[in-house]
């Protein structure tokens, strides 16, 4: 047989396995290897809740899905190339992400009777799964990582550890990636406390890497050129951690120390987890006893003059509500980020969704408005961090960005910016000697003046009681609706210092493709998708929800039918159609814990033509 | 250094408690504490804070012309912590009741002990819930009877004290809202203590539960039924300083000096500065008519605190870091270069 390398604009690999097999590692390696090659890429962790379900379960299958090309990649891909399935459950969870034309490599050793049967198989799962048309390698993978690792001195359980190794040596033959990255991976993992397993990961890797090119099975590989990007100095970076570096950022030019009380909920964790690494740059974390004191104690750091943050997801919202109309009342600068997973209650908490967005516009008693805003992409959760800080600070208001697990899990190459280029933070703190009176408001922004404890003569007391401009507690009916108006009027002029809504494709036109939050690339790809097959359709994303860019009312005008697409089912649709109720708007929701498919949305457009 | 007096820490703000409320005497003895404390320790005014949750005593904060956060309900000792720690300078002090420390905020208030976190919280005990009109409190006796118990509780009360020194607490001492001197007395030693300070001061609702500390606070029998107690001193009390405590076994028994060959020898001292919680803990749970409910300071230990603990790892991990700026942050682990 001919062998031929085949080059290709992008592929998507889906790694599956038993959460035990490693294939949250294999797959970041994959993608690691891919973007230091100069690939493009976009990744989709996508894991059960349980760390260890039922071995061989489909329940316990772990997913990470790898989207690579030569070209702008915006998301993880529908459907993959390759699925790797570990054993007959990452088969039977997985099949139906097949592209018609895909590969599928499979570990034999682990397709007995009774691997297929804690599948759930009743015959051939080839068969079962429909999917005789694809390639199917077959491989022992199991027995070859023992045979490659058997002379190595290490233990079986160890060797059995390394066969994602075996696999993604495999991988790295079809899509001829160069290993180098992951040896180096290799040593500084293993170098120092375990330098045994350095030498042996390496050969199961070339072994793998090695069988792969000498089984017939594989007719073609391929090749994907490094994408022509921008130059400079290039990551990865996942959007937890990205949203934890934007607060560090904005703590730095704001020239405040950043506190952190929040308490371990998934998928939320991981930026409590990266902040309490970054002690050096000044950051406090408290992991608090609960939800409530992880915002309690953020609301005193920000009385006590700290950038306050606490982050959460969904259910922990709901815990943290009253004390969110505390920091409203109070006109603290607070951020709180709420990394949505699939509701209600505990739901499905690995899984994504946009579900949080009427919690956060309404979820509070009394008339309690926030800024509210969402982050659009893994790298951008660094803008938006940065940018939720900066209005925080200088309004006097807690902010809400909502970020979704999608974003918060997944990762893609990030074009590392200076700090120079980010504009400076300005907290509204009180002039000395100025008599001060703690909701006396500034003309333009209206925000009230910062005054810290320890600043001489300007003790005052804040709390959740309704107060009049002096602070003096009142419950005058004027007054309160007055200071009601005013805590509005605050959030909505953040639209003076906000960007204004950009425009995708034609700026007028029949139809506009609206959304928020986590599902950009999604959109994109769907939109542009959409134009090349000569439909006119245009694109219109929200980073900032409360308030709207204040030229959101001549976007939509400009369309004769709005097409609003989110993870949920309606929730910022429904907002439109309070606020600017001029308009026709047409929805387009999934409530299924998954990210949208690209094809669903075009599928979407044609029928709002 | 200005020397301050009650005055200066003395808002402008109408003091709206009940005529009558123990609540006065707390006010008037942290008011009286606060000038001592600050000559003592050299502080300044604007470093204070008083923070409260909700209820009654929750008004504290505006009736002192310190920074003061008046809360939400149980969140109080949260709200303390997270100024303590972003802001180790300051002095916290907090009050609370006993629904608002004990039911609602109970989780907060046990955290910070453990956490040890410097602040001041003083409990004021009247066993009922006296802003929402008169429901029974975690602190109620068992069988008191109120608007939401009209056939009496069925529920055992928390002691303060024990909950406190289960938890770790470092700090632990009880008054009378009646005692001013003493309170005032145990709120300089709560203060000059590096770590989580609990004043549980018992206090009267004239409105909804009147009495509540009759048996042991009335004038008459107060010296009877109670005990002071101060570290290195013998536990003697009595109108006629005749009674005392004795260890008896595994436990503490009540004596009379002079009968049965005991003297004053035979009493015990105490040590609030004892590491070992035992003794502590039994004091603390003394119940009239069986023994004279104890007062003053019954635990003062040292520890490491929380909010040292968190400044000083930050410090510790800035001098060793290469990430000194958020630049160095962005281009720190694995990174390539596009060309």
């Amino acid at each position: 047989m001919q062998h031929k390398v085949i080059d290709t604009k992008d592929v998507v690999i889906r790694f599956a396995g038993d959460s035990g097999d490693g294939m949250q590692l294999t797959g970041s390696l994959f993608a690691d290897m891919s973007a230091i090659f100069g690939n493009e890429l976009s990744t989709f962790p996508d894991y059960p809740a349980e760390i260890r379900a039922p071995h061989g379960t489909v329940s316990g299958v772990s997913g990470f899905q790898v989207h690579i090309g030569s070209e702008h990649i915006t998301t993880p891909g529908d459907f993959c190339d390759l699925l790797v399935a570990m054993n007959p459950a990452a088969l039977k969870a997985n099949a139906k992400w097949l592209k018609r034309t895909a590969m599928v490599l499979i570990d034999s050793d682990t397709f007995d009777d009774a691997g297929l049967a804690r599948a759930g198989f009743e015959g051939d799962p080839i068969a079962e799964m429909h999917i005789e048309d694809r390639t199917i390698i077959v491989a022992p993978i199991t027995t070859l990582t023992h045979e490659s690792l058997k002379d190595s001195g290490l233990d079986k359980k160890t060797i059995e550890k390394c066969k994602n190794m075996f696999t993604l040596g495999m991988a790295c033959y079809i899509y001829n990636r160069p290993m180098e990255y992951i040896f180096q991976y290799l040593e500084r993992k293993f170098g120092k406390k375990k330098p045994q397993l350095v030498e042996p990961n390496k050969k199961v890797l070339k072994d793998g890497f090695n069988y792969a090119a000498n089984i017939q099975a594989i007719a073609n590989t391929y090749s994907i050129e490094p994408a022509d990007q921008p130059k400079g100095l290039y990551r990865n970076i996942n959007g937890n951690q990205a949203t934890a570096w934007g607060l560090l950022a904005a703590a730095e030019k704001a020239n405040l120390p950043l506190f952190c009380g929040s308490y371990p909920i998934t998928p939320a964790t991981g930026i409590l987890e990266e902040l309490a690494i970054h002690k050096s740059l000044g950051a406090k974390t408290l992991q608090a006893e609960d939800e409530i004191a992880g915002i309690c104690t953020a609301i005193g750091a920000a009385f006590a003059g700290n950038l306050a943050v606490t982050t959460t997801s969904g259910p922990g919202l709901s815990l943290k509500s009253e004390a969110m109309g505390l920091a409203v009342m109070t006109e603290l600068p607070l951020v709180i980020v709420d990394v949505q997973r699939a509701g209600p209650s505990t739901g499905i908490p690995t899984k994504t969704e946009q579900t949080d967005l009427n919690q956060a516009l309404y979820g509070r008693n009394g008339e309690c408005p926030m800024v509210v805003m969402a982050a659009h992409s893994p790298a951008g959760c660094f803008d938006a961090a940065f940018n939720a800080a900066k209005i925080a600070i200088e309004h006097m208001t807690p902010v809400l960005l909502l970020t979704e697990g999608f974003l918060g899990n997944g990762s893609e190459p990030w074009l590392i910016p200076s700090m120079k280029d980010y504009p400076k933070i300005v907290p509204p703190f009180v002039q000395p000697n100025v008599p001060y009176k703690p909701f006396h408001r500034d003309p333009e922004t209206l925000a009230r003046k910062w005054a810290v404890p320890g600043m001489a003569g300007c003790e005052h007391r804040v709390g959740g009681l309704e107060k009049n401009h002096d602070g003096v507690i009142s419950s005058d009916p004027q007054n309160h609706e007055m200071m009601v108006r005013e805590r509005m009027e605050k959030v909505q002029r953040v639209a003076n210092y906000i960007p204004e809504l950009q425009v995708n494709g034609p700026e007028k036109g029949k139809l506009l493709v609206v959304g928020w939050g986590g599902t950009y690339g999604h959109l994109l790809s769907a939109v542009q998708e959409a134009r090349a097959e000569g439909i006119d359709v245009s694109f219109a994303h929200f980073d900032y929800i409360l308030p709207l860019p204040k030229n959101t009312e001549e976007v939509l005008g400009n369309f004769d039918r709005i097409l609003v697409c989110e993870l949920n089912s309606g929730h910022f649709v429904n907002y439109l159609r309070g606020v600017l109720p001029q308009y026709k708007y047409e929805q387009f929701n999934k409530v299924q814990g998954q990210p949208f498919l690209v094809q669903e949305i075009v599928a979407a457009i044609k029928e709002n033509l | 250094m200005p020397r301050y007096t009650f005055k200066e820490f003395k808002s402008d703000q109408e003091v709206r408690w009940c005529p009558g409320c123990g609540d006065h005497g707390v006010l008037a003895a942290l008011q009286r504490a606060l000038p001592d404390v600050t000559e003592a320790l050299g502080y300044n005014k604007e470093r204070y804070v008083i923070v409260s949750g909700i209820g009654c005593s929750s008004r504290l904060p505006y009736y002192m012309n310190t920074y003061g956060f008046h809360s939400i309900h149980g969140r109080a000792t949260a709200i303390s912590t997270g100024i303590k720690v972003a802001n180790p300078d300051l002095t916290v002090w907090q009050a609370c009741g006993d629904g608002d420390a004990l039911a609602i905020g109970g989780n907060h208030f046990i955290h910070a002990i453990r956490r040890n976190v410097d602040i001041n919280i003083i409990l004021f005990n009247n066993q009922i819930y006296g802003l929402t009109k008169g429901q029974y409190s975690p602190t109620s006796r068992f069988g008191a009877i109120s608007k939401t118990s009209p056939y009496g509780t069925v529920e055992h009360p928390f002691n303060p004290g024990s909950l406190v020194l289960g938890a770790k607490g470092t700090f632990f001492a009880r008054s009378l809202d009646s005692e001013l001197k003493l309170t005032s007395e145990i709120m300089l030693s709560a203060a000059k203590h590096d770590g989580c300070s609990v004043m549980e001061v018992l206090t009267n609702c004239v409105i909804f539960n009147d009495g509540a500390h009759k048996l042991i606070a009335d004038r008459e029998v107060r010296a009877d039924r109670t005990i002071i107690l101060r570290h290195g001193e013998k536990m003697i009390f009595g109108k006629n300083r005749d009674k005392g405590i004795v260890l008896d076994g595994m436990g503490l028994r009540v004596v009379t000096i002079g009968e049965n060959g005991i003297t004053e020898d035979d009493i015990l001292v105490h040590d609030a500065h004892s590491e070992n919680v035992g003794i502590h803990m039994m004091l603390a749970d003394m119940k009239y008519p069986e023994f004279p409910v104890a007062l003053g300071i019954i635990r003062d230990v040292k520890d490491v605190t929380y909010d040292d603990g968190v400044r000083d790892q930050v410090a510790e991990v800035k001098a060793k870091s290469k990430i000194q700026c958020v630049d160095d942050l962005l281009r720190s682990g694995s990174t390539w270069e596009v060309k």
